[in-house]
């Protein structure tokens, strides 16, 4: 099974990379742009019998290690 | 004995085995992440560097190693645990303590001395500084800016948790100026600046080496 997880900063966190990208699109020309973000995706292969255990799969490895719950959130897509 | 944690990148290793042992004056040994028997140790520092190359977060990956289950049960038997830099990103990864670490607010690296108020002067780390005394560290770090929910941050002045604050600036953006916290029992420390590199003269400051003197001090008065 495909699986990606998309993890991101929790709503209201300030996010430095986000704010420099967005201030030097701005700089650019680009001056409509605003609320611009940034995400990180993993991609991985899980061998599994069906997508609802690949995807059990995935959510423990989040809560294991992936993903830190006190500044982000994430979601998981099993294709 | 107290062990000095090193992981694969870790950095500032040496610079605390030699504050403990030529500062201090006190018996320190290296303890390899691989190296599971911790049993000889009456405390345990997790020195700074880029443990697993701050991938996927700094300190995330050092955290979930078997060896820190082991650290929990050092930490659980009130012996001293001091993570310096990195080492406060793992424990706070590890989940020894609150909150999280998180790119500074400038996206730089930032390298120098700064100023700390010290807020906690009774945990088993600082009781040899007095309470809103003025000290000086130098940080060196890129994800320093401590982050904490709103309902943390209550919990933390409430049990007097926050140990030391920036002073004058706030380098990294972190919440409430904070540069250190401690568990609620005291025995266990993280702060970014580095009390190692500021535990001599010759260092160009020696304010942080009564972090390592209570450390030695809290010890002796347990055996």
């Amino acid at each position: 099974m495909d699986v990606e997880i998309v993890v991101k900063l929790k709503k209201g966190l300030l996010n430095p990379e986000a704010k420099t990208i967005e201030k030097s699109l701005n700089l650019l020309g680009y001056k409509n742009v605003s609320d611009f973000d940034t995400k990180k995706v993993f991609l991985m292969k899980i061998d599994a019998k069906s997508a609802e255990e690949a995807g059990k799969q995935a959510d423990e490895m989040c809560r294991r290690i992936l993903v830190n719950p006190v500044i982000q959130e994430y979601e998981i897509t099993v294709k | 004995m107290i062990g000095v944690l090193e992981f694969p990148g870790s950095n500032c290793d040496y610079d605390v085995l030699r504050a403990l042992q030529d500062v201090v004056k006190t018996e320190a040994r290296m303890v390899f992440f691989k190296n599971q028997d911790l049993s000889d140790l009456d405390g345990l520092v997790v020195p700074g560097g880029f443990s697993y190359g701050d991938h996927l977060r700094a300190g995330a990956i050092a955290a979930k190693m078997e060896v820190m289950d082991k650290v929990k049960v050092l930490a659980a038997q009130s012996k001293p645990v001091l993570g310096i830099c990195n080492g406060f990103q793992i424990l706070c990864e590890s989940g020894l303590l609150p909150g999280a670490l998180t790119r500074n607010t400038s996206m730089k690296f930032i390298c120098k001395w700064v100023k700390l108020e010290v807020q906690n002067s009774t945990s088993a780390f600082t009781n040899l500084y007095k309470k809103g005394e003025i000290v000086n560290m130098p940080i060196a770090h890129g994800e320093g800016r401590y982050f904490c929910d709103d309902n943390t941050l209550k919990e933390l002045k409430k049990n007097n948790q926050i140990a030391f604050a920036y002073n004058g600036e706030n380098p990294n953006g972190s919440v409430e100026n904070i540069a250190g916290v401690c568990n609620r029992e005291g025995n266990v420390l993280g702060l970014m600046p580095h009390p190692e590199r500021s535990s001599e003269k010759l260092l160009g400051g020696e304010d942080g080496r009564r972090i390592f003197e209570a450390m030695v001090n809290h010890i002796k008065s347990k055996k």
